[in-house]
């Protein structure tokens, strides 16, 4: 930690938080806001006499409200930077003339309540996303007891107790009277390995199998006499040293016993704490009494990693946790370039395993940094001057404003900017953009030949690169069988498929055309889906309006890692195809000769948060919801996306 | 350009038995030979090994190649590999198409030779329609900015830092927090072998 505070090309800034971050590889620009400490950082020798003066007493978050702290403090002793800050919410002395105490008793002067938050704007190559994991809380286990009964503390609060630094100064005593406990429990798997997600997370949290026996290895180490017993459904000891650790435990007289309690009850005279669990490699009931008891909390995802994902447009695991681009082969890096996640931002990691990976993540950046020029992907956007009609469409759809656009001028793309998403080509209508590599040509050549053969039993799917590809992906790897009819048209992101795209297929004898792309958090490109959404509305319009059951286009998002929600989409587009007649195509064919190809259905502001009619295209479930154009549609019925947007047509009661 | 002028070349994986376990990679081959524009079509055990690109290459300066389709496995992880393989035979990465015939077929197709191989005809097919379409492409060269952001200073973030530094590239650690060290600096001791966290 020293060595980051003086390190010369490190530049640490504390008590910050990135508030946006824009570019792409190579030349991200993020805004930091330095919050105001309200002591200059730089001076303060952390004498610590302001705290002396200071009359207000809080809990110290740091030992987990176990002790106390001064409205001015140092975080831990060893902080850096070590300096002392004040907390604006709970000081008094914003108002000098109210208290301001601590200025007076500040030689050196370094207290200042006009500080200012600041605002840096930086520049960077690559990101390093080391975001951390939360400490479960238990409270919703209330069979446990942990908000009612003084001596139940989680394995972080117990780490807090037994701490030469902590409150107790290395005396490790209970909660309820500072008595040093004879018996302590402990119960793992708190908030870890559950299906109830009401009650925990169904992951295995990975550290608290070792971090409880490291805790009854330093009981046995500084106070013998104390007698632990562990409760547990499984050890998990893998990892080099954690085996003997464990045996070196139990050889010091540890007690392991394979079951969890179900209630905990409070002796009210003596504080003490009894549970009934079936010993199940006994099997028999055994009655516990403990002075004290620990619950190996789990962990859960960092909420403040849900901003950071959102702003560099990362992915997420069914746990929560960031995914990494490839589990085996690219295992810190991530589907954005230049993006790379360290620690347990990533999953549940110990220490060991944190700095591991942050040197593989400190790596990967270094390999891109060592470069002084990059090589971008030639699948950026280009503006044919001659077909332009100067409408200026194209300009506000761009998730990355690469489209510049002014009046009575052709567009214009900045392709350094360009991520290639297409979302711009598909919003013009004259064909004037076009995507290098993904072109309209290739496109539609793919549609026909997939269509050439034996159309009745195609799905024609657009499947974007990101999720629904890599989804498709994932439903290999995992062997997910599913009907062999989809025919699968890659793109860089859904928004590159065009009204057009949808017509021709149709009008060469598609049965069922399924578009799918990310869920809306997870968009590569921002926002570009949302664009899939508003064709998707215009071309259900359209195909009703020629006589075609708009049910036969569907709309899907599936994540890279739902292989298992691919399969029930391929599965459900087979359902739609063995539904759809010769005639019906051949009708739909006819119909589409003449008619105009509908562009997307685009809300006014007045429909933003207003009630809408939906209609779900899989199952038939109508239902009243709000239509919001940045929240993502899904039917409560079946999960599925291809939701119609019934504007004016009210639904039944 | 036309088809008189297209010479492409397909190039069909077993993947061992991941792909010819569920496909019958011959008759896929033969059929390839079918399809418009394709002057060569060959089958490979294991196409992205060496001795596969090796054939890939001699096959692109035999039969003076100008596109390839691949037709194995998921381009999200090996199209990198096989742009590498043609651009070393002299042909621009971008005439490289790939067709997923593993992850989007014989994996998800199991049981049913006959459906499983129709499928696969279908990919190929289409993907050597796509590549009809494939032109020479140059990629733009874009300057890196010699510095990188961490964001978190947990143990985690301490460490990508300290190891981006001392190699030498500018780094800002952003921490919200008023200290460094995350959840490591609250433990006392860590495993496995019981010393000081920080």
């Amino acid at each position: 930690m020293m060595d980051v505070g003086r390190h010369p090309n490190i530049e640490l800034l504390a008590y910050s938080e990135v508030e946006d971050i824009s570019g792409y590889v190579g030349n991200f620009k993020a805004r930091i806001r330095k919050k105001a400490r309200y002591v200059n950082e730089n001076e303060c020798t952390s004498c610590g006499d302001c705290v002396v003066e200071c009359p207000v007493v809080v809990p110290d978050e740091f030992e987990m409200g176990l002790g106390s702290r001064k409205a001015v403090y140092i975080p831990f002793p060893q902080a850096v930077p070590s300096s002392y800050i004040v907390n604006a919410n709970e000081c008094l002395g914003q108002n000098p003339i109210a208290c301001g105490k601590c200025i007076e008793a500040c030689e050196k002067e370094c207290i200042d309540f006009s500080m200012q938050d600041e605002i840096i704007n930086i520049e960077v190559g690559s990101i390093v996303v080391a975001t951390g994991m939360d400490v479960y809380d238990p409270t919703a286990l209330d069979e446990y007891g942990y908000t009612r009964y003084d001596n139940v503390v989680t394995s972080m609060e117990f780490e807090r107790l037994i701490s030469t630094g902590g409150p107790l100064e290395g005396h490790l005593g209970r909660p309820s009277d500072l008595k040093k406990p004879k018996k302590i429990g402990f119960i793992q798997c708190v908030g870890s390995r559950t299906h109830d997600l009401e009650r925990g997370n169904p992951y295995c949290s990975n550290v608290c199998c070792m971090n409880t026996i490291k805790a009854t290895q330093y009981l046995k180490d500084n106070y013998p006499e104390i007698d632990s017993t562990v409760f547990y459904m499984d050890l998990r000891a893998f990892g080099k040293g954690f085996e003997e650790l464990l045996m070196r435990s139990k050889g010091n007289g540890v007690h392991y016993i394979r079951g969890l309690p179900g209630d905990v009850f409070e002796d009210q005279t003596t504080g003490n704490l009894r549970l009934t669990i079936e010993n199940t490699t006994a099997n028999r009931l055994e009655d516990h009494e403990f002075d004290m008891l620990v619950l190996a909390v789990g962990a859960t995802p960092a909420t403040d990693t849900e901003v950071i994902r959102q702003m560099v447009s990362l992915s997420k695991s069914p746990s929560g946790f960031l995914k990494e681009a490839h589990p085996k082969l690219r295992p810190v890096d991530t589907p954005t370039k230049g993006v790379f996640i360290s620690g347990a931002a990533e999953s549940p990691k110990d220490v060991r395993e944190s700095v591991t990976q942050a040197s593989a993540a400190a790596s990967r950046a270094g390999i891109l940094l060592n470069k002084s020029k990059l090589a971008v992907e030639a699948i950026t956007a280009v503006v044919d001057e001659d077909l332009c009609k100067k409408c200026g469409l194209c300009a506000p759809v761009c998730p990355f404003s690469a489209v510049l656009w002014e009046k009575k001028q052709v567009a214009r793309v900045t392709s350094a900017a360009c991520n290639g998403c297409g979302t711009c080509a598909a919003e013009c209508k004259f064909g004037a953009i076009e995507m290098r590599h993904f072109s309209d040509q290739a496109i539609y050549a793919q549609i026909d030949a997939m269509l050439e053969d034996d159309p009745m039993h195609t799905v024609v799917t657009f499947a974007c690169n990101w999720c629904s590809y890599a989804g498709a992906d994932t439903a290999g790897v995992g062997r997910m069988a599913y009907p062999p009819n989809a025919r699968i048209i890659r793109t860089m992101c859904s928004g590159r498929v065009s009204p057009e795209h949808v017509w021709h297929a149709f009008k060469k004898g598609a049965p069922v055309v399924l578009v799918s792309g990310c869920h809306y958090v997870d968009c590569h490109y921002i926002d570009a889906n949302r664009s899939t959404t508003r064709r998707l509305d215009g071309l259900w319009d359209g195909l009703e309006k020629v006589g075609a059951r708009p049910e036969r286009l569907q709309l899907e998002w599936c994540s890279a890692a739902e292989g298992g929600r691919w399969q029930t989409i391929m599965e459900e587009a087979e359902r739609k195809l063995q539904n759809v007649t010769v005639e019906e195509v051949e009708a739909t064919r006819q119909a589409l000769v003449e008619a105009k190809i509908p562009g997307p259905r685009n809300p006014r502001p007045k429909d933003e948060n207003q009630p809408a009619d939906y209609v779900c295209l899989r199952c038939d479930h109508e239902w009243l919801g709000i239509y919001n154009s940045n929240t993502e549609r899904i039917c409560p019925q079946c999960r599925s996306n291809s939701i119609r947007w019934l504007k004016g047509k009210k639904v039944p009661a | 350009m036309t088809v008189e002028n297209l010479r492409i070349g397909v190039f069909v994986c077993d993947c061992g038995s991941n792909i010819a376990g569920a496909v019958d990679t011959e008759e896929l081959r033969e059929y390839a030979e079918t399809l418009p524009g394709v002057v060569a079509s060959i089958r490979n055990k294991y196409t992205c090994a060496d001795p596969g690109q090796q054939e890939i290459q001699t096959a692109i300066r035999e039969n003076n190649l100008n596109r390839v389709v691949v037709a194995s496995c998921s381009p999200t992880s090996y199209e990198v590999i096989f742009r590498g393989c043609v651009e070393g035979a002299g042909l621009n990465p971008y005439l490289l198409e790939m067709a997923n015939i593993r992850e989007h077929c014989s994996w998800v197709t199991p049981g049913d030779r006959e459906a499983a191989t129709r499928k696969a005809k279908g990919i190929v097919k289409v993907a050597v329609a796509r590549s009809h379409w494939l032109y020479p492409q140059d990629e733009e060269q874009v300057p890196v900015t010699d510095a990188a952001l961490v964001i978190g200073g947990g143990v985690s973030g301490i460490q990508a830092a300290l190891d981006l530094a001392d190699a030498g590239h500018p780094v800002f650690l952003v921490e919200k927090q008023p200290s460094i060290g995350g959840i490591m600096a609250q433990l006392d001791k860590v495993y496995p072998d019981i010393e000081c966290s920080i």
